[in-house]
């Protein structure tokens, strides 16, 4: 059974959501080793966070309107306002107080979360039982992954891959040596902004299938594990991305195969065993850089 | 009298609340090399991160070589302190080389066998031709050091700004580092270079900048860095003068 999921062959949509669960692990590991290259791996689960606020705003107001709540582009564009937002405090947390960058982070993504989920918790107690899928942004579900989800999927990620390749230079610059990028001209404020429009991409896209709350170890574990084995930024990033695909093929086969299996635990599950690996490769030079 | 490399007029910068650097003014002539010297927290490394427009001046003037230095900027080479980033961070020397290639390049020009050669003329400059293929965290400290300076050296800059780019290396590499930077200057480069030990000024610069927050002495080594100047820059406590009544303070000494 799994064998058969693996290999593409058990029927239209176990494929399809496994293409598209790749292509999505695919987008994020690449993105991922930037962020975590740029010493800020929290920032994607902060963002990813925000986005549920957004998405149960956009619900109660498309609600209010008398709209279909359950509009996706309308629903991810509340998504990304709420990340745009939760980025926006981040930014001003870290520049207008003592507050440590990694502290801002924890800030904002546990607030969100608590709004988010206070939000849900009004929508479950609208009458008529409207709410039904919006629980699926928490921890995704793949089971429900259509056809045209998956092309935008696909389509997101050959953007963001593209984009990334494209800005790799400043990116790696700013990551490295931020103060010396800026001497020279860099205007390292615009790139994270680029960064993080990339990073929010995936977690949109990503949302549905892998949910709020573990889609961060899609963008994390795969660079984390890529880091122990290679030591150049650009095979770091190809590394990773491959590792995020592999995963995400996996892990939607799985689920396929056994559908008792939440997908997106599986996938994650399945990048930790990566970075065990990794681990394992580098032994007890595990924990410094690979030379 | 020739445009000097790089000339502050009456700079004054306030770092975390505190006047860090106040009222400087002083010129920096093309084919020179100027020590910057003075105690911890005396602002030293403020003043050139203010000039590159690192950190916002309050006040003041900064010309390089007659422009402002967003005009100039492709002209300077910037090396900060050696601790200021992670060497375990998965680059090659010759990758962080390459990095100075950005002033010239931008985030998206290509690199041509020209761009290749100066980053090849930047590791041999620096003794690192060897080491050009190996990450930079598995180089000693002294090593470091001297990627840093090839990476401003790829830049082709004519002004060169350095914090402390002697800190923590063996005498061995002061001394390969000091011969390139001579050789800098001798084509006409300015150096301006952070610096701790001041036995070892008079033996490498020409000129010195003796800073205490204020200017103390700044001109050539031989007429201004007295036995007198040095207990007037170092005797004097630096920081703890908050910003706003930094204006009402005395002269140090």
């Amino acid at each position: 059974m799994l064998w058969q999921a693996l290999t593409l062959s058990l029927g239209y949509n176990a494929t399809l959501v496994t293409l598209g669960a790749a292509v999505l692990g695919l987008a994020a590991g690449a993105v991922g080793a930037g962020m975590v290259l740029r010493g800020r791996a929290l920032v994607p689960d902060a963002l990813a966070h925000a986005t549920l606020p957004g998405l149960a705003g956009a619900f109660l107001a498309l609600t209010a309107l008398g709209a279909d709540p359950r509009n996706l582009p309308l629903l991810l564009v509340g998504g990304g306002i709420g990340a745009a937002l939760g980025l926006a405090a981040l930014r001003a947390l870290t520049a207008r107080t003592r507050l440590t960058e990694d502290t801002a982070t924890a800030a904002v993504l546990s607030v969100a979360y608590g709004g988010g989920l206070v939000l849900l918790t009004v929508i479950q107690a609208l009458p008529g039982g409207r709410a039904a899928g919006l629980e699926g942004f928490l921890l995704g579900s793949t089971a429900g992954m259509l056809r045209q989800d998956a092309l935008v999927i696909g389509g997101a990620a050959m953007v963001v891959l593209l984009a990334l390749a494209l800005c790799w230079r400043p990116l790696t610059l700013m990551a490295f040596d931020p103060m010396q990028a800026r001497a020279m001209g860099l205007r390292t404020a615009a790139w994270d902004a680029v960064l993080a429009i990339l990073v929010l991409a995936v977690v949109l896209v990503g949302l549905r299938v892998a949910g709020a709350i573990l889609i961060v170890a899609l963008l994390v574990t795969p660079a984390v594990a890529a880091r122990l084995v290679v030591s150049r930024a650009g095979g770091m990033a190809a590394l990773s991305a491959l590792i995020g695909g592999a995963c995400g093929w996996f892990g939607a086969a799985a689920s396929a195969a056994a559908p008792g299996l939440p997908t997106v635990a599986v996938i994650v599950l399945a990048a930790f065993a990566a970075l065990a690996a990794a681990a394992l490769v580098r032994g007890g030079r595990a924990w410094t850089a690979p030379s | 009298m020739t445009t000097p490399a790089l000339a502050v007029a009456g700079l004054s910068v306030d770092y975390a609340g505190l006047a860090a650097v106040e009222d400087v003014t002083a010129t920096f002539p093309a084919g020179s090399m100027t020590a910057v010297v003075g105690p911890n927290g005396a602002g030293k490394s403020t003043l050139i991160k203010a000039v590159l427009g690192l950190v916002p001046a309050r006040r003041g003037a900064v010309r390089v070589f007659g422009q402002t230095i967003d005009q100039a900027r492709a002209r300077v080479a910037y090396m900060p302190q050696r601790a200021a980033v992670d060497w375990d961070f998965p680059v090659s020397a010759a990758d962080v080389v390459a990095m100075g290639l950005y002033a010239d390049l931008g985030p998206f020009g290509r690199m041509t066998a020209r761009h290749r050669d100066r980053v090849a003329q930047a590791l041999a400059r620096t003794g690192l031709t060897d080491l050009a293929r190996r990450p930079i965290g598995a180089l000693s400290g002294g090593q470091q050091a001297r990627v840093f300076l090839a990476r401003a050296l790829a830049q082709g800059a004519d002004l060169y700004l350095l914090d402390e780019p002697f800190a923590a290396v063996d005498a061995r590499t002061e001394e390969a580092l000091v011969t390139v930077l001579k050789a800098l200057r001798d084509e006409g480069a300015a150096v301006v270079a952070v610096h701790h030990d001041l036995a070892a000024v008079p033996r490498i610069f020409a000129r010195v900048l003796m800073l205490n927050r204020r200017v103390v002495a700044d001109g050539p080594v031989a007429a201004v860095f007295t036995p007198e100047a040095i207990t007037r820059t170092y005797s004097q406590a630096p920081a703890a003068a908050p910003a706003v009544s930094a204006a009402a303070l005395p002269l140090p000494a």
